[in-house]
């Protein structure tokens, strides 16, 4: 199968460059990324992050034929060759595949993406219900790969304004949260031309999205809720 | 050559659910600490962990923690120490209300309390029959947990050394830990590290096998370093198959979808576990059902071209519950297995897992060796909690949803103790002069080899030889053979040659690192599997097929100068409850 590869180590390289590479597969080679670390072994300087291979770290997002995804779970016979591997777009690349993912955890950290609740806990569990805890799926489940954020527009122009569809997907998983008790600190601090109001609805993020999210939708609802708050 | 130095309180080497656990009794406490991890906090294997949490909240049925205790006990297959079981079990709820006070999205029932699923080895009254314990969010328990403790190290201002490698400790001449050396993945920057403590919570090292649910990250790096500082490892004979492993892939399907009514099924279609075991069936421990699966496989009754797996059913508990429960395991079967379990089963097989065995310590996190006479006498200033340390609360044994409440118990147990001990120890101890040496020349010795053994050819003779000499049932003749062989690819380790001479994020330099690592704990598997003369949990001989509690009711204890075993008795004797004695187990 045929492969082109984004290359670039700063140490060595002046620029990037595409490189090519044409292995052969065995049938139990199912995903991309088993096909990248059988190139890995032939080539070692091939970098790239990894660790669970089936989808649930977040580690190995990258653009793949064009459009964001893990490779753990992009399965090979969906690929068209060659198959052209680069680094996620919009965040500086530090070697090859590898990306410096620190514009994107920023963004996330300044959600304070974590349950506020000042009021002493009770001696056992907060009680939820089963729908109020429904509110939370297609929320919590995000791994933060980075596949969306850096899929959308908005924040590949202002990544140090715009919070970005996963941030604020964890920004909603909290205002959506019973328990929690901080929401209209954490409406006040998206309240802003920037940290949410760049989301133009493009849609990339749900296009993208790994484990089948839709940022879009928890965006809308972050909206509705400065909305509702306002009248 | 000067290395540039960096001073905290404690040091956490691993940013999974127990070292994060740990970190945030610091944190909070306001004492300088540090996490080191290979990745993103939130990309340590914890993610991965499926069905639950143990823990007798009693929320659906009457449970309490003795039965939870006895369960444990019975589940180590008699080898784990009742004092730390015994911790363990009462502390579990405490741990798990706190979790949910974190933030945690547990799943709920209708009253608004957390929502438990029945578990392998989990029972009312003794064994009597099953029970539901495993507090679950989905099927993905361990990755809301790992986020949300993640999350709450964020909110402590907890300090992080994200994508660096920890390569060795520091010990000073007295044998206390002082501090550690390690490398910035991005730079390949290496800095010494003093600190008052060290707490290793690096994982497990489930890639010594070939086929592994195991994250690639899993290399034993803590166990590496514990061992090369001189300190043994415990009970490494004892190695989980987990009994529903995707055939052919090796990513698990939590024994959660047995929990919830799933069945295993032979070529005949016929639910095999009625046999092996009458009271818990299908949710006997893994140990037993993994036992069961390769005997149904071996005498014939394998499904698929080949007869080498066998089906997980769980299409009879429909569409709903496989959605509201099972959303990732349709997921992963889907993706991995090519079918949809809404309408089919899916292959499985028994797979490696876990490791039981680990870094020796008590139930404080304390790491203990052998000194002078006493079996358990503390290390100066090193802990070691999770997967890597070896309590001993899952003996031979573990039992499904204790490997999370492991991290939550012993993680907060080990800042708690720290955080007091951290009172009494207000000084920094010097760091010898020397410190640093060691691992400059491990790197040194990469970084100017001009030709040698591949990195990712003796990594795979490494996970062939563990796979086919020390899997679900051993000999004499496979253990020793597998002895050798593993001493051959021990001696090809240190000729390990590396192309790329980069600083910059060099990751073939990190898995030779890694590759040093992972051949500790295969020549520890090996060599204590190979002395050990019975069959006790997940250790199943064929030459010795009973368990012999007069000879080897005991922990090894394998250290890496001399390739040597040494045993210490196990601790029978919980903190405040009657011993329980050791008893044939059926299930």
């Amino acid at each position: 199968m045929k492969f082109s590869i984004y290359r670039f180590n700063p140490e060595v390289d002046e620029k990037p460059y595409m490189q090519d590479y044409d292995i052969e597969l065995a049938p139990t080679d199912r995903m991309l990324l088993d096909a990248i670390l059988k190139i890995k072994a032939l080539d070692d300087s091939l970098a790239l992050r990894k660790s669970c291979r089936e989808g649930v770290c977040g580690s190995d997002g990258m653009n793949i034929n064009g459009k964001n995804g893990l490779a753990c779970i992009t399965p090979l016979k969906d690929l068209k060759e060659p198959v052209v591997l680069r680094p996620l777009p919009g965040l500086p690349v530090i070697r090859d595949l590898i990306v410096d993912m620190g514009q994107f955890f920023k963004q996330y950290h300044s959600v304070k993406p974590y349950l506020i609740n000042d009021n002493p806990p009770p001696q056992k569990e907060r009680l939820q219900s089963p729908e109020d805890r429904e509110e939370l799926n297609g929320l919590y489940e995000c791994v933060l790969c980075a596949c969306c954020s850096t899929s959308c527009p908005s924040f590949w122009w202002n990544p140090d304004k715009f919070v970005g569809p996963a941030g604020l997907l964890q920004a909603y998983r909290f205002i959506a949260d019973t328990r929690d008790e901080a929401t209209n600190e954490r409406l006040d601090n998206l309240e802003d031309p920037y940290r949410l109001f760049r989301c133009h609805t493009i849609m990339n993020c749900v296009d993208v999205c790994p484990k089948g999210l839709n940022p879009t939708k928890a965006i809308g609802k972050i909206k509705d809720a400065l909305l509702k708050r306002s009248v | 050559m000067a290395l540039n130095k960096q001073i905290f309180d404690t040091l956490i080497v691993g940013g999974g659910g127990s070292g994060l656990r740990a970190a945030l009794q610091l944190a909070e406490a306001d004492h300088r600490v540090a996490v080191f991890s290979k990745v993103f906090p939130t990309r340590s294997h914890t993610v991965a962990a499926q069905g639950g949490i143990g823990a007798s909240l009693g929320n659906m049925q009457e449970d309490n923690w003795l039965w939870h205790m006895y369960d444990t006990i019975k589940g180590s297959d008699y080898l784990g120490d009742q004092d730390a079981i015994e911790f363990m079990c009462r502390k579990a709820t405490e741990v798990v209300y706190e979790l949910e006070h974190f933030g945690m999205p547990f799943d709920r029932n209708p009253d608004g309390t957390i929502y438990q699923r029945p578990f392998g080895g989990h029972s009312q009254n003794f064994g009597e029959k099953p029970v539901q314990r495993a507090c679950a969010a989905a099927d993905r328990t361990g990755h809301a947990m790992l986020h949300t403790l993640y999350q709450r190290n964020v909110r402590a201002r907890c300090q992080f050394f994200v994508e660096w490698m920890a390569l060795d400790l520091i010990r000073d001449y007295e044998g206390a830990v002082v501090g550690l050396v390690a490398m910035e993945m991005e730079t390949g920057q290496v800095m010494l590290f003093q600190s008052k403590a060290v707490v290793l919570a690096t994982g497990g090292a489930g890639r010594i096998y070939r086929s592994s649910t195991n994250a690639y990250i899993n290399t034993g790096d803590g166990m590496g370093m514990a061992a090369r500082a001189g300190i043994p490892l415990e009970d490494m004979e004892f190695w989980q198959f987990h009994p529903t492993g995707v055939a052919g892939a090796g990513v698990l399907i939590t024994e959660g979808v047995r929990g919830e009514g799933g069945i295993l099924l032979n070529s005949q279609g016929e639910r095999f576990m009625e046999r092996y075991a009458p009271t818990m069936k299908d949710l006997a421990s893994r140990d037993v059902v993994s036992r069961a699966m390769d005997q149904e496989i071996k005498e014939g009754r394998g499904v698929g071209p080949d007869k080498d797996h066998v089906l997980l059913k769980l299409d009879h508990l429909g569409p709903d519950v496989i959605n509201k429960r099972l959303p990732g395991i349709r997921e992963i079967a889907i993706k991995f297995a090519h079918v949809d379990p809404i309408k089919e089963p899916i292959p499985v097989v028994p797979t490696c897992h876990y490791q039981m065995g680990g870094i020796p310590t008590n139930y404080y996190g304390q790491v203990v060796v052998p000194k002078n006479g006493n079996p358990n006498s503390i290390v100066p200033g090193l802990y070691a909690i999770g997967e890597c340390a070896c309590v001993s609360v899952h003996g031979a044994n573990r039992l499904g949803t204790n490997s999370l409440l492991d991290l939550l118990v012993f993680g907060k147990a080990a800042g708690d103790h720290l955080v007091e001990w951290l009172k009494t120890n207000p000084q920094h101890r010097d760091l010898p002069k020397d410190a640093g040496d060691f691992s400059l020349s491990r790197l040194a010795r990469l970084d100017s080899s001009s030709s040698g053994e591949s990195v990712h050819e003796v990594g795979q003779e490494l996970r062939r030889t563990v796979q086919n000499h020390a899997g679900v049932f051993r000999t004499e003749q496979l253990l020793s053979e597998g002895v050798e062989k593993i001493k051959e690819v021990a001696e090809r380790v240190k000729r390990t040659h590396v192309k790329d001479k980069s600083k910059v994020f060099n990751t073939a330099r990190i898995e030779a690192l890694e590759l040093e690592n992972l051949i500790v704990v295969a020549e520890a598997t090996l060599v204590s599997a190979e002395a050990r003369k019975e069959s006790r949990g997940a250790h199943a001989r064929d030459d010795f097929k009973e368990r012999d509690d007069k000879n080897w009711l005991k922990h090894s204890l394998w250290y890496q100068e001399g390739n040597r075993m040494d045993y210490k008795p196990v601790n029978l004797k919980p903190l405040t409850v009657e011993s329980f004695e050791p008893k044939v187990r059926v299930y």
